[in-house]
Formats: C-alpha cells, sequence, structure tokens
C-alpha cells in the first residue's frame, strides 16, 4: 500500500450533506470488476444530470483533496466508493462526519479520511469556492491542514490507522504477526462454546 | 465502580491482542457472506491466502440473484456471481446454500433463521445492514471488502471501541404502528449521522414487547442512524425464537450457553455516553418524503419547507431531495398517488411483516403493480403453509423467491425513472431502487395500504 505523509494539492468542495456510497457508485455497477476502472462509475448519475457538477469543472479536475458536507459515505458498505474516488485521483476527504464503514474503508486503501469541525469544514468550502483551484495542505505526521488563506488546523487520527498509513502497511501482515494470540483464543473459545465450532448443529 | 454495558461485555469476550495505538484486534465468531462478496474472495487469491476458518462463515446469493425464473439463470452477469459465490465458498469448503436450497435467502434473514446468529456473538458480513443480527444480542456490523478478506483470512479484527448510544422507548405501540415506524421516528428524531461513531442499545418496554423479528427491523436501520451496530439484550424471547433451531446449540450445551446469556444485559449502573428516549403511544405510522432516511414524518404530517433550515449545505440537500422526489414543502404525504410497491428487503420480509401485510389486503385489491419478495424460501414455504401466498395473488401481486430485489436492484428488479414506489426497505437514496426512481419507506402494513389505495394512505383507516 502507498505510504501517505504529506500532500500538497487542490481541492474540491462539495455542499451536499448525506452523500450516500450508492450517490458515490450506483449499484448497477457494482458487478463490474475492478480493473475496469470503478472511476467510470464515480458520482455517475448526479453528473449525467447536472452538467456543472463541481468534479468536471476544469478548474478541479486535478483535484486530489475533496472537502464534502455532514455524514459524506453513509449508507452501503460498498468499498468501491473508496475505489471510485481514489481512482478518480482523490487521495484524501475533509468533512465533519463520515459513514462509519466508508470511513474505515478510506484507510484501507491509502486514502486519508480527516474529520475536522462543522464551521471550519464550512469556512473551507467557502475558501476554495471564492477561489476555486486553490491548494491545501495535509500533514499527516503533524495532524494539520493548511487553508488556503494560510490558517492551519490541527486534526486527530487513530494513532493505529496514523502508522499503517504513514508506513504504508498491509493490515493481514500485521495482524499475522499475532497469529499466536489468535490460535490461543480460538482453543479456549473451541472448549467454551464447541457449539460455535466445526459445522456442529 | 460502574457496571458495564452489553456491547463492552462482548468486546471484553472477543479481545484478542492490542496492537498499535491500543487498537483492539476483536475475534469474530461468525462471518456471512452473498453473491457481493466476490472481490474479497479475489484479493485474497491475489495474495496467496487462505480461509482461516471456513467452518465459521456461511454463504448464500442474495443480492445478484433474480427472484423469478431462478433455476435457469438466463443473464449472464448475475448468473457469473451467483456461480462465482458457489465456487468461491465450496473451493473453501464453506457453508453454501444455493437458490434450489429452501435455507437461501437474503443473509440477514437467514443468519437468525438458521440459529447461526446468537446473543453475545460477534457477526460481521460485507453489508452495511448486517446491524440487524444485534436484535439477538450479537455484536454485528458491516464492513467492506477489504475487512472481508481480512476476516477470511485471520477470523479477526483491528477495531476502536464505539461510544455507547442508549435508546428507551417507552409505552406500548398503538394499533395499526410498528417497530418500522419506531425506527424511522428515531432516525428523524437524531438525524441520519445521529449515531456515528456509536453502537445503539435499543432499550425500554416498547423494545421488550417487540418480537424478535420485529426487532431485527430496528436493528437493521441502525446504520441509517449512522451507527454500525444496534443491539437489543438477550431475554427470554430471544431463547425462545433460538431454540431448536439448526445452529443453536443443543440439550446441555443449550442450559450452558442460556446461562451465560443471561448474563449478558447491560448492568443497571452502566453508563452510556449518550441517550435518548422515545415515547412509542404516541408514534403514527411514519413515511418518508425525501432521499434521507432522516427525512421521515407520521404520515398526518405535511413535507417540510427547507427555507426554514438554517444550516446551507442541509438546505441544498432538502431542496434537491425535493426536487428529485417531484414533491413540495407542504404537501400532505397522506395522499400521495405511488405508482409502485415492493414489500421484502432484510428489513421487512419475515413471515409477521407478511402476515401483517396479507392482513390490510385481504378481500382487498392492489391498485398499482405489487411484488412481494419473502426474505427466504423458508419464509415463502411458511407463508404458503397459512395461506398468504393466495392473499397476495388473489390481490394481484407478484409472488416471488427469495433475495433482495427491488430494495437495491442489482438483480435486475428495478423502479422505473420518475416512478414512485411505497416500500418496505431501508433507503430512500436517490436511485436506490433504480435510475431517478423515488422512494418511499414505511412499514408492511403502510405498503400494503398504498397498493390497495394507490396512493399513501394511513393504514389505521383501513383496519
Amino acid at each position: 500500500m502507498k505510504a501517505f505523509t504529506t500532500l500538497t494539492a487542490r481541492a474540491v468542495p462539495l455542499d451536499l450533506v448525506n452523500v450516500d456510497t450508492d450517490r458515490i457508485v450506483p449499484a448497477r455497477f457494482l458487478r463490474r470488476p475492478r480493473s475496469e476502472g470503478y472511476e467510470n462509475f464515480l458520482f455517475h448519475d448526479l453528473r449525467e444530470t447536472d452538467r456543472e457538477f463541481v468534479l468536471d469543472r476544469p478548474e478541479y479536475r486535478d483535484a486530489q483533496i475533496l472537502v464534502a458536507a455532514e455524514n459524506f459515505g453513509c449508507g452501503s458498505s460498498r468499498e468501491a466508493a473508496v475505489w471510485a474516488l481514489a481512482g478518480w485521483g482523490l487521495r484524501a476527504w475533509i468533512a465533519p462526519s463520515f459513514g462509519d464503514i466508508f470511513f474505515e474503508n478510506s484507510f484501507k486503501n491509502g486514502a486519508l479520511p480527516i474529520v475536522l469541525p462543522l464551521e471550519r469544514v464550512a469556512a473551507l468550502r467557502e475558501q476554495l469556492k471564492a477561489r476555486p483551484g486553490s491548494e491545501v495542505t495535509i500533514d499527516l505526521t503533524a495532524q494539520t491542514v493548511t487553508f488556503p488563506d494560510g490558517s492551519v488546523q490541527a486534526f486527530d487520527v487513530d494513532p493505529f490507522r496514523k502508522e499503517c498509513l504513514v508506513a504504508g502497511i498491509d493490515e493481514i501482515d500485521l495482524t499475522l504477526r499475532h497469529a499466536d494470540a489468535i490460535a490461543r483464543y480460538e482453543d479456549n473459545a473451541r472448549k467454551a462454546s464447541p457449539w460455535l465450532f466445526d459445522g456442529y448443529h | 465502580m460502574n457496571g458495564k454495558t452489553l456491547y463492552e461485555k462482548i468486546w471484553e469476550q472477543h479481545e484478542v491482542a492490542t496492537g498499535p495505538g491500543g487498537r483492539t484486534l476483536l475475534y469474530i465468531d461468525r462471518h456471512l457472506l452473498h453473491d457481493g462478496s466476490f472481490h474479497a474472495f479475489e484479493a485474497l487469491r491475489n495474495a496467496g491466502r487462505k480461509v482461516r476458518r471456513p467452518d465459521a462463515a456461511f454463504a448464500t446469493p442474495d443480492h445478484y440473484v433474480p427472484t423469478t425464473g431462478r433455476e435457469n439463470i438466463t443473464h449472464p452477469e448475475l448468473r457469473d456471481k451467483v456461480e462465482t459465490l458457489e465456487r468461491n465458498a465450496t473451493t473453501a469448503r464453506i457453508t453454501f446454500y444455493p437458490v434450489r436450497d429452501d435455507r437461501q435467502g437474503i443473509v440477514h434473514v437467514i443468519g437468525p433463521e438458521q440459529g447461526i446468529t446468537q446473543p453475545g456473538i460477534t457477526l460481521v458480513c460485507g453489508d452495511s445492514h448486517t446491524s440487524t443480527h444485534g436484535a439477538m444480542g450479537a455484536l454485528a456490523f458491516g464492513i467492506g471488502a477489504s475487512e472481508v478478506a481480512h476476516v477470511l483470512a485471520t477470523q479477526t479484527l483491528w477495531q476502536a471501541k464505539s461510544r455507547t448510544f442508549r435508546v428507551t422507548i417507552g409505552g406500548a405501540l398503538r394499533e395499526g404502528v410498528h417497530s418500522k415506524d419506531i425506527i424511522l421516528a428515531l432516525i428523524a428524531k437524531i438525524g441520519a449521522f445521529g449515531g456515528s461513531g456509536y453502537t445503539l442499545e435499543f432499550a425500554g418496554e416498547a423494545i421488550r414487547a417487540l418480537s424478535m423479528e420485529a426487532r431485527m427491523t430496528i436493528c437493521n436501520m441502525s446504520i441509517e442512524a449512522g451507527a454500525r451496530s444496534g443491539l437489543v439484550a438477550p431475554d427470554d424471547v430471544t431463547f425462545e425464537y433460538l431454540a431448536e433451531r439448526p445452529y443453536a446449540p443443543k440439550s446441555a450445551d443449550w442450559e450452558h450457553a442460556v446461562a451465560r446469556w443471561r448474563a449478558l444485559p447491560s448492568d443497571p449502573d452502566a453508563s452510556f455516553d449518550r441517550e435518548v428516549a422515545l415515547d412509542a403511544s404516541v408514534l403514527e405510522p411514519m413515511a418518508t418524503w425525501g432521499t434521507s432516511p432522516e427525512h421521515a414524518a407520521p404520515v398526518s404530517a405535511v413535507v417540510p419547507d427547507p427555507r426554514a433550515e438554517p444550516d446551507a449545505a442541509r438546505r441544498g440537500s432538502m431542496e434537491k431531495a425535493l426536487s428529485y422526489m417531484d414533491i413540495a414543502p407542504g404537501q400532505r404525504i397522506d395522499g400521495l398517488a405511488i405508482d409502485r410497491v415492493f414489500i421484502g428487503s432484510c428489513t421487512n420480509s419475515r413471515i409477521e411483516d407478511l402476515r401483517v401485510a396479507a392482513n390490510v389486503i385481504r378481500g382487498r385489491k392492489a391498485v398499482v403493480p405489487a411484488l412481494v419478495v419473502p426474505g427466504s424460501g423458508l419464509v415463502k414455504r411458511a407463508a404458503e403453509a397459512e395461506g398468504l401466498h393466495r392473499i397476495f395473488i388473489d390481490a394481484g401481486f407478484e409472488w416471488r423467491d427469495a433475495g433482495c430485489s427491488m430494495c437495491v436492484g442489482m438483480n435486475g428488479d428495478l423502479v422505473g425513472a420518475g416512478e414512485r414506489c411505497a416500500s418496505t426497505s431501508n433507503r430512500n437514496f436517490e436511485g436506490r431502487q433504480g435510475k431517478g426512481a423515488r422512494t418511499h419507506l414505511m412499514s408492511p402494513a403502510m405498503a400494503a395500504a398504498a397498493a390497495v389505495t394507490g396512493k399513501i394512505t394511513d393504514v389505521r383507516r383501513l383496519l
């Protein structure tokens, strides 16, 4: 997995609350193999009806940071939502809150979801709308976001997720370092609850 | 010292190790797989990893499976998804229920039905409505494809403890008001992200009075309030439901298990990070008017005016929702004409749901196209044994085979663009039931009332 440390890039504002993962990638595309490139389906139906959709405006075309509103990525657990955003070239998303499953799925694909206070995210979207194409800097090591107006906002990140992102660690490899603990747990569980093992029924 | 919540008890019993930053490696007891799981199997294969515990996983096709003519699936892509799951499951020696087996159905219906879901276990599935299983006192949550692969390979997940949120539902439901109305009223109250970062626990006398299936409807839609999991403490209703199910513990094991399960409920002195109370006795039948489950209101209400919303992003989203739904502020929800009805989904496709709907339909005719999709082959057989299918068929409903169907339309059961659908499913998102489709969520009773009147109708007038 690609490591994530700092990123200075154009940011694109998206002024909608409760953007669900069905909207990010409509369900009918989920049967397609990943090799087809899920970025082709990103916000597919929204963009079809809204020709001015913000991602299609030339000043945001090479944006790598998305600045969204509350509950971005809610709904379905489809990881394809992250694949589509990442495939488009986005590497970080900032919002006041995210769908919990989408939030976790982001990290698994080397992307960084950042939660900032509601008013700060709204201010950031306003700055980006006032000067389209402005850049934002994310420093994961220092845990700061630098806005186009030069103001610096600190953010929290789970230390586990930070370590995995900064080092580009494969989570399954990390887990398998605990293979003995898993085996011990299973031995005890098999004795305590045999009905949860070996096809008991 | 404070007592522990149900959530904390299950959590502590599943801690395997502590990792960087204090994260917990949590053991996963059971894993459900469906025909959308192919991405995870592919990732596992590409990494050259094996399934650690095939005995802990159960697989059945539900998302892509047609609900009619499925002995020979002609659509090549759908057939491929169903066959791919069978191949992936059987190669890994995972228990698999094919379409020809009555045990096939929506994963969140068959887990409890087979006794795979039990109190105090951890259960995951690559589907956000895995929260359903929390109704049995299991810590159950939806995961993405990477996490599905992680569970297949290691039987664990790295998890951060969530905050806890108790929802106490007091009082008794009035006639014509059901558990679907409770959860829609809760989401309208706390919002579609009111539960983000929390595990919900549903408590109170109204919850205790609900059947197991009615509790599943509530936990199912926890995710629509933003919470990955919803829980109900196990009680005699739970044990009665579970006893004698195929995967339930037997004889002496059963006695041991029940004794342990009785210790699971939150201690009286346990504290929660957030609490909300709701009075069931004042609830009305609910319906949604917009494109988020939080856009729910009592059927007697009118559509709200976005101009009253101070937050710009929220106002814009409401305006967009009203335009998509072709509905105006001030319009009454009761009486809104609909084009189609769907009774089904992991929220409301169990035998009790079908009984409630059939009770409204009996002796009446559907005046719009209407579809009933039982949650499993066994639900279908049980309904047929009671003669419910005759009531639906005589009223002009289509009586289909089990699957997710029109909740998400991945199998081709779609609502047309611009069509308004009264649906017992869980999401009224833009395009959820088909491109341009307009969804109004409601209970099976309300959907049945909509079918026989052609509009959103307070079902209490038909009882």
